[in-house]
């Protein structure tokens, strides 16, 4: 019997920094361990993370760039959304 | 590590596809905006990319071995440790490029079959032998000086996976040069062996190297469409002219002695080198260079002696994940 092609796995890293975990590639393994140590051996060889996830990339839904247009419609036209919609009188000073 | 000799583009079929479409596209080029995975794009481009991508790849792969020659022999531990590290990076830099090459529909199984099968080339420079450890300085200070000359503008091209994976791989390979560097310092300084050793090297790869750049433009035919498609933003001769520029100061500094006597420092102040014997390239690339075999055989010889790992990692998977479906349905 063949074997099936390894699935493959979207990696996240927490860099130093605080910051949220961030997509830094993908790779591919068997299981959710060893696509743990393959994201440590392929994407902190130098030190570049605190805390990494791995999601198989088949369990992603994305939306459809194709459909921009239409999926990001609503925040266009609302521009009231953004502070600087609101007028402040400069004697207020900074808010 | 790279070879601007592979960024050969696909004849473009838009005759077939949707004028608008290819339009659209096109202007998205020129924008400067990137192209992602799921986006359209011309079946060209992505023939394209896919073949570059992944002979990129293939390349960062095939150039652990010539280096990979010299780990257990490296003169001192520091050495050595630095060696193993560098050649740790190159696998990486081929996983980052699979991972990209991937998302333009290739499975990871299909590109290295393709390599595997010889269907699918790698960079020439790597069918050239590692004589001494003075070829490991040459290869960093040169080939990975070569392969950042050409990568920089890449960090740039306008598929978007190719150019993530480019960033990560420069930021890496600037060590790799410099190590190469402090090797032929090190020579250079050292005794009158080890630096005819040096001078030895540089004579065996200077004209290889100068070839990674690929064919001149007078003769390259393909660059149009990449060039169009912003994968490519110079010209090979562009790149070999500013790679000379970079070296010839380098080189002199070590004490070392280009080989090429018909070399001359024009008035703008570029070093002008002779004709490249290109037969040579074109032998190395059809499979005649001293090490192509060898290569390859090493390839297939690693990829059949993991076949028990995969299968076993595989089978681990499977039970695992049936164990799994049978608890849950206690």
């Amino acid at each position: 019997m063949a074997t099936p092609n390894t699935p493959l796995w979207e990696v996240f890293i927490r860099s130093r920094n605080g910051l949220a975990h961030k997509h830094v590639g993908s790779l591919h393994a068997s299981d959710a361990t060893m696509a743990l140590q393959a994201a440590r051996d392929i994407y902190t060889r130098r030190g570049e993370g605190l805390s990494i996830w791995v999601v198989p990339s088949s369990a992603i839904t994305a939306s459809d760039p194709a459909e921009k247009a239409m999926m990001f419609e609503p925040a266009e036209s609302k521009i009231y959304r953004h502070p600087t919609f609101y007028e402040v009188p400069e004697e207020v000073g900074h808010m | 590590m790279y070879t601007q000799a592979l960024n050969t583009a696909e004849a473009d079929d838009r005759g077939l596809e949707d004028a608008a479409e290819a339009a659209q596209f096109q202007a998205r080029i020129d924008a400067e905006e990137r192209i992602e995975p799921n986006d359209w794009m011309p079946a060209a481009y992505r023939k394209t990319l896919t073949r570059q991508i992944s002979q990129h790849a293939h390349s960062e792969i095939v150039g652990m071995l010539p280096e990979g020659n010299w780990i257990t022999r490296a003169p001192t531990l520091r050495r050595k440790a630095a060696l193993l590290a560098k050649v740790q990076d190159e696998c990486g830099h081929g996983l980052y490029l699979y991972a990209a090459a991937e998302t333009l529909g290739s499975s990871r199984e299909e590109l290295v079959d393709a390599m595997l099968a010889g269907k699918a080339k790698y960079s020439s420079i790597f069918n050239y032998p590692t004589l001494t450890w003075a070829d490991i300085g040459t290869i960093g200070w040169l080939v990975d000086g070569a392969a950042i000359m050409n990568q920089i503008p890449l960090c740039r091209c306008s598929y978007g996976p190719y150019a993530r994976a480019m960033i990560r791989v420069c930021k890496e390979e600037s060590f790799h040069q410099r190590q190469g560097y402090e090797i032929m310092l090190t020579l250079c300084r050292g005794s009158d062996e080890q630096k005819a050793m040096a001078q030895d090297a540089l004579n065996r790869w200077w004209w290889p190297v100068l070839m990674m750049f690929g064919p001149p433009d007078a003769t390259s035919q393909h660059s149009d469409a990449s060039t169009k498609w912003k994968i490519k933003r110079f010209s090979n001769d562009e790149l070999r002219q500013k790679f000379v520029d970079a070296t010839v100061p380098q080189a002199q500094y070590l004490g070392l002695t280009i080989p090429d006597p018909g070399m001359t420092q024009d008035a703008d102040g570029h070093w002008r080198y002779s004709e490249i014997d290109w037969t040579e390239f074109k032998q190395v690339l059809a499979g005649n260079g001293p090490c192509n075999r060898d290569r390859m055989a090493a390839r297939r010889k690693a990829h059949a002696e993991g076949a028990w790992v995969r299968e076993a990692a595989a089978a681990y998977a499977a039970k695992r994940a049936q164990r799994q479906t049978a608890q849950a349905a206690e």
